[in-house]
């Protein structure tokens, strides 16, 4: 174990860095997921007739296997290519599905009771939204967001595989070499930051959590 | 204020309102009119239309015939949101915003009118001392922190916060046990004094009722069976059904 230990620290520069550029892919993509799943979340309670359509398609879409996604999305104009931003589109697919199902989720469980004592206070629809249903909907909506990143940075390590950088570079290279002290450098912080990230926004979410 | 007359310029007014959900009508036939300063109880079974006809009054619900007349001008042709702000509505079970304190609770539709902070603030300590509630005391409490009494206090002190001319009271003492009910009953007749709002009150508790207000409809089936003073109902009911409900309360 020793010997894990002095090959990591001689390549802590290396394992720093890959650890930034994945803390990035999976921070751009949650958060372009939470832009994005959030609203659509919101208009899916407005029209519920949309909702199981959407939310299927959403659903077939995070059952593609995520290598076959990321080399999907290679050839594909604008988004796709070799790099971090082709890895971040495939990122925000599987990430958009916890987001606005638990944001569809969370709005819709707000007590009817309280919906209309907004509706009776003179609130108009934005208001009661902003002021009532989000606030009261946000631990489930940042459950969902939690359950993204974790899974992201899990998903995060197969971006290597396209060119995106990340601590998949590590694995990726351990496997082609049959090196587990190298799989290791990959493997063991991408592990610590899904933890760091459930455990932190844990935090968040008994901190800022409205019903106290 | 007590008269079964009719009264010059009702605050409320139904006119021949019908209102179904699907099915049957709800709501049929039914007419009733509120002065400025009046109390009237709406008094029926569960089911019996009481809520359809105070959502009606707020625009929660617009009626699929007849007229409903608010503050002189038909609902219809107000807007929902403006006219809402000038009713308060009292919810069963109080209704309150849980993530909210006592004091944000209270203060809702003051800002929603946009009033200043500091008028704000004096308007939700007045309301939560007549209501009973300390605002040092209960101020920052969040309504899980308090008594089904307490929130439906609350739930009284909110509706008023904005000085309405007409409030709407659905059950507003409903979750109380007897001496609660009884308790808070008494002060409403307190309060009433210092309003000066007119108050169309639901409930399907006849004793209530009678305590209450100044008038009292009887509602069966959708349609007003009697609506007149107490006296009125216990010495003359119109029908077998109010004075069954009126031995009731002897017996």
């Amino acid at each position: 174990m020793s010997g894990l230990g002095a090959f990591l620290w001689q390549r802590r520069a290396e394992i720093l860095a890959l650890t930034g550029q994945h803390v990035l892919l999976v921070a751009a993509a949650a958060a372009i997921a939470t832009a994005i799943g959030v609203p659509l979340g919101v208009a899916l309670t407005r029209r519920p007739r949309l909702s199981r359509p959407v939310l299927g398609f959403a659903n077939t879409v995070q059952a593609i296997p995520s290598l076959a996604l990321f080399g999907f999305l290679i050839p594909v104009p604008w988004i796709g290519g070799i790099g971090a931003r082709t890895a971040i589109v495939a990122l925000v697919v599987y990430s958009l599905l916890p987001i606005l199902r638990n944001t569809y989720a969370g709005i819709l469980a707000v007590d009817p009771a309280v919906r209309e004592a907004a509706d009776g206070m003179g609130m108009t629809e934005s208001q009661r939204l902003r002021s009532v249903e989000l606030p009261l909907a946000f631990p489930v909506v940042l459950a969902g967001i939690r359950v993204a990143v974790v899974v992201g940075v899990g998903l995060a390590t197969i971006a290597a595989a396209i060119g995106a950088g990340g601590l998949g570079v590590l694995i990726y290279r351990g496997v082609a070499t049959a090196d587990h002290r190298l799989i290791l450098a990959g493997a063991l912080p991408a592990a610590c930051l899904a933890l760091a990230f459930d455990f932190g926004l844990g935090l968040v979410e008994r901190r800022l959590g409205p019903r106290r | 204020m007590a008269s079964s007359a009719v009264t010059p310029s009702p605050v409320l007014e139904y006119a021949n309102v019908r209102k179904s959900f699907g099915g049957g009508a709800v709501l049929d036939s039914f007419s009733l009119a509120v002065a400025p300063g009046e109390t009237v109880a709406l008094v029926g079974r569960s089911g019996c239309g009481k809520t359809t006809a105070l959502k009606l009054a707020n625009r929660l619900l617009d009626p699929d015939a007849g007229a409903v007349r608010v503050f002189g001008g038909a609902a219809s042709a107000q807007d929902p949101v403006a006219l809402r702000r000038r009713i308060g509505w009292v919810i069963q079970e109080g209704g309150l915003f849980p993530h909210w304190t006592v004091r944000e609770n209270v203060e809702a539709v003051p800002r929603l009118l946009g009033w200043p902070e500091e008028k704000r603030r004096a308007r939700a300590d007045e309301l939560l001392a007549t209501v009973g509630l300390p605002p040092a005391e209960f101020g920052a409490r969040r309504p899980s922190g308090l008594s089904g009494g307490q929130r439906q206090r609350v739930g009284v002190a909110r509706a008023l916060a904005a000085g309405p001319a007409l409030v709407l009271m659905d059950e507003p003492f409903g979750a109380l046990d007897p001496i609660g009910r009884r308790a808070m009953q008494a002060e409403f007749l307190a309060w009433k004094a210092r309003w000066g709002a007119a108050v169309l009150l639901v409930t399907h508790d006849l004793r209530e009722a009678f305590r209450l207000a100044d008038r009292v409809a009887v509602l069966e089936r959708g349609a007003i069976r009697q609506v007149g003073v107490p006296d009125e109902l216990r010495r003359a009911p119109a029908d077998a059904f109010v004075r069954e409900l009126v031995e009731d309360l002897r017996a």
